[in-house]
């Protein structure tokens, strides 16, 4: 699966300033790790030690959060689209 | 003016960071918090000081994250601290009081953090204010925008209370009905900020300055009680950050010496069942705060991803605090409650805090020795249509406009003999 990952400002020095990149893989946590191969840093970033998202990182797949559906192991489509969003905002 | 900031400090990896526009550490995404020189303000501040300044948040200007000759400002703050014998009674409470912030400038507590977010913002040289909002956020910065002259735009959730939506568009500014929770406009805010780089978000890319302004909560109690702590304070949690930051308000009175020492002060929560993250993991004893999606009548907290969710659970366990979720029925009867025994009308989250109140001051979780203040965040206006079609809410009677009809709707027994129509 082809898809679409958007970067939030904070992580765009990982990506020479780009606000989307290109990926593949078939779940949510495939599509993250293949972004770290790509652009190493993401993982350090994205992930704690047990390989969980970190706390205060959000991961909204067609605009819904990952932890809704299956977190890491959400399968995903072709042509679909990954943000990671910062979870500190609002209220 | 020079304020007394020292850098912002992320919250989880301690990494420090200029006091510019960020709100969250670029290495883990932790928070940012404002850092102060609290040796400096001690030698600056004093009660006099503070007495002697204006009758807004603005007297307390040395512990905030911004000065400034001529603020954003439209008044917020220093809101009546009114003795609540009346409801104190009913629930069985002793020393009780209500925080009444329904007399901000647009009717709810956000006016304090927006006149410190914009004033900030400001001096950074942003030239759009923006948010995402449950609603008073909306006015608030719609208000203080149009005050200041500053383009605003704010996201709302489509499916908000009429009066909200009305009080934020006549401003002028630019408001945007999302279809989705307040979690999706929120997550839409978050990703505009990066695409928005010029736009100030109060609560997004602002929000380490914004969330701050809800420590004169604190402030102002602690000094329209004399210059002393409550023991035990109850607090709405939408995103938790109003919660956490009341703790911090008080912990810095001792700090800068305008309290003898760091005041224990118990802090307790109150959310609704419908959106209760925060109380659900108190209850369970967890640090894991599930998401949920939100179903409450109480839409200014109806955050089904609160930022400061695992702030404020640390807060409550570490003071000593407690938790609880109320029905939405519990709601409208705590309105109803507060508005017969003390003459004030709250909006959805205030029945939340008073309903919550009730439950822990029959628990014993709230104790009838305890100097008590309870926080009533927004005005009833906002949120009339909670009450629709509720016991009380409408006319009493409806009749002709003659004294029979007069005196066969209204039935006074302790009044009857004021009005004696004169024999013929």
């Amino acid at each position: 699966m082809s898809l679409t990952i958007r970067i939030p400002t904070q992580l765009r020095t990982l990506t020479g300033g780009a606000g989307e990149v290109q990926v593949e893989g078939a779940t949510v946590g495939d599509a993250l790790k293949a972004l770290d191969s790509t652009h190493a840093g993401f993982a350090d970033r994205l992930f704690d030690e047990s390989g969980n998202l970190r706390r205060f990182v959000n991961v909204f797949l067609a605009d819904e959060d990952v932890r809704f559906l299956d977190g890491l192991s959400t399968p995903v489509e072709d042509g679909q689209t990954l943000s990671i969003v910062p979870a500190v905002a609002g209220g | 003016m020079v304020d007394f900031v020292t850098g912002l400090r992320c919250r989880e990896c301690q990494r420090a960071f200029p006091a510019e526009a960020l709100h969250v550490c670029d290495y883990c995404f932790g928070p940012l918090e404002v850092a102060y020189d609290y040796e400096r303000i001690a030698g600056a501040v004093s009660r006099q000081r503070i007495e002697a300044g204006p009758r807004s948040i603005w007297r307390y200007a040395d512990l905030l994250p911004v000065h400034d000759e001529a603020p954003v400002d439209l008044g917020a703050g220093f809101t009546p601290l009114v003795r609540a014998d009346r409801l104190a009674a009913e629930l069985g409470l002793g020393e009780l009081w209500i925080k009444d912030d329904t007399a901000n400038p647009t009717g709810s507590f956000k006016d304090r953090v927006v006149s410190v977010a914009l004033t900030k913002a400001r001096q950074l040289g942003f030239k759009v204010a923006a948010c995402a909002s449950t609603g008073n956020l909306a006015n608030s910065v719609a208000a203080h925008a149009a005050r200041a002259g500053l383009e605003s735009v704010v996201l709302i959730p489509h499916d908000l209370e009429d009066a909200k939506v009305t009080m934020t568009a006549v401003y002028g500014g630019k408001v945007i009905a999302v279809e989705g929770t307040y979690d999706d406009v929120n997550r839409l805010c978050a990703e505009l900020t990066s695409e928005r780089p010029t736009w100030a978000f109060v609560n997004v890319n602002v929000r380490t300055y914004y969330a701050e302004g809800s420590k004169t909560l604190a402030f102002e109690i602690a000094e329209q009680l004399g210059w002393r702590a409550p023991d035990h304070v109850v607090v709405p949690i939408g995103s938790g950050s109003q919660l956490t930051k009341v703790a911090k308000g008080f912990s810095e009175l001792g700090k800068v010496g305008l309290l003898p020492e760091e005041p224990a002060v118990r802090i307790s929560g109150a959310q609704a069942e419908g959106c209760s993250p925060v109380a659900t993991a108190f209850l369970e004893g967890t640090d894991a705060i599930r998401p949920v999606k939100p179903r409450t009548i109480a839409k200014s907290l109806a955050i089904g991803n609160p930022a400061d969710g695992w702030y404020a659970l640390e807060v409550m366990r570490r003071s000593g605090g407690s938790c609880a979720a109320v029905t939405d029925d519990e709601v409208v009867e705590a309105i109803g409650l507060l508005a017969r025994t003390e003459g004030i009308f709250a909006e959805t989250a205030g029945g939340v805090t008073i309903a919550t109140l009730a439950r822990l001051a029959a628990s014993g979780a709230v104790r009838r020795d305890e100097r008590v203040v309870a926080l009533v965040t927004g005005h009833g206006l906002k949120t009339v249509e909670a009450l629709r079609g509720t016991p009380g809410s409408g006319p009493t009677a409806t009749i002709a406009p003659t004294l029979a009809a007069f005196d066969a709707a209204v039935d006074f027994d302790h009044d009857t003999t004021i009005h004696e129509e004169p024999a013929r």
